[in-house]
């Protein structure tokens, strides 16, 4: 964009040295700590263990209905949890039907299971998204290029602090010889938001 | 009274948009705020809730002008300035 734009940028991005040097002076922070962090959180920054969620739910009816019964309990099955980030939260998995429709959001700010889906997209966090998917959810679903049909209830699901949502996609047709790992491939990011069909 | 951060139903926001392969991160500075504040909170120098508080208080006008690890940025400066780890004077960068 322009020059100001790129001056901005450098400004901040001063600042942000200036105070973490502040803080590393101050021995509030250890330099080394913070790259192990980081790199712990990128390593988890895909929407991967969502999707084997999704694809073990898929293929085993038992644990689809524990899941869906009380998410928290069932994730340590594929030695998954809630509890990658600060503390830990509440999941509820809501499932897609050949008749409901789900989608998540967090109006008041980007809550979100970071613990299976990694780091959120920047427009689940835009003020667009957050205003909009509640009050017009179809017309929202549509500028991500999903037409839902008309005969589909769908609820949006307002994520909290403590509680998080995650969508459980319906299971494509002509999927039945697949297996596990081949299923999950399958499962998108959007799909696990409901902003999208798998 | 709400703030500016509870736009749930709010009107007037352009359409969505998508940026395709978004990385984690659009800068450097970016990652830097994420682990800073990860490691003020879990010092105890501040915790989650008033990390939140502290960007839902900012001013409308600067929340909406401001990307979201900007808002960020912002909260952490604050809190430190607030608990007493820094002075505002400190924190400046000029």
């Amino acid at each position: 964009m322009s020059g100001d734009h790129h001056g901005e940028a450098a400004a901040i991005s001063a600042h942000v040295r200036h105070v973490e040097t502040l803080l590393e002076q101050r021995g509030l922070v250890d330099p080394q700590e913070l790259d192990r962090a980081l790199t712990a959180f990128l390593a988890g920054s895909s929407p991967a263990s969502g999707a084997r969620v999704v694809a073990r739910a898929w293929s085993d009816e038992g644990f689809r209905t524990r899941l869906l019964g009380d998410a928290n309990t069932a994730l340590p099955e594929l030695g998954l949890s809630m509890g990658g980030g600060l503390q830990e939260q509440r999941l509820k998995v809501v499932e897609n039907t050949d008749s409901a429709h789900n989608v998540v959001v967090c109006t008041l700010c980007s809550c979100y299971p970071i613990a299976l889906l990694g780091p959120s997209p920047t427009w689940y966090k835009s003020e667009a998204y957050r205003s909009r998917v509640v009050r017009d959810p179809r017309g929202v679903l549509r500028e991500f290029g999903f037409e839902l049909a008309p005969d589909l209830d769908i609820t949006v699901w307002d994520a909290s602090a403590e509680s998080r949502y995650m969508v459980l996609p319906r299971r494509p047709g002509g999927t039945e010889g697949l297996d596990e790992k081949q299923l999950a491939a399958l499962v998108t990011r959007n799909g696990l938001l409901g902003v999208a069909a798998v | 009274m709400s703030r500016i951060n509870d736009v749930g139903g709010m009107q007037g926001f352009a359409p969505v948009e998508q940026e395709l392969d978004e990385p984690p991160f659009h800068a450097d500075w970016e990652a830097h705020v994420f682990a800073m504040n990860r490691a003020l909170i879990g010092q105890g120098v501040y915790n989650l809730d008033e990390f939140r508080d502290a960007i839902e208080r900012m001013p409308p006008e600067e929340y909406l002008a401001s990307s979201y690890y900007e808002k960020w940025f912002h909260a952490v400066t604050t809190l430190l300035v607030e608990k007493g780890v820094f002075t505002a004077a400190e924190v400046q960068h000029d």
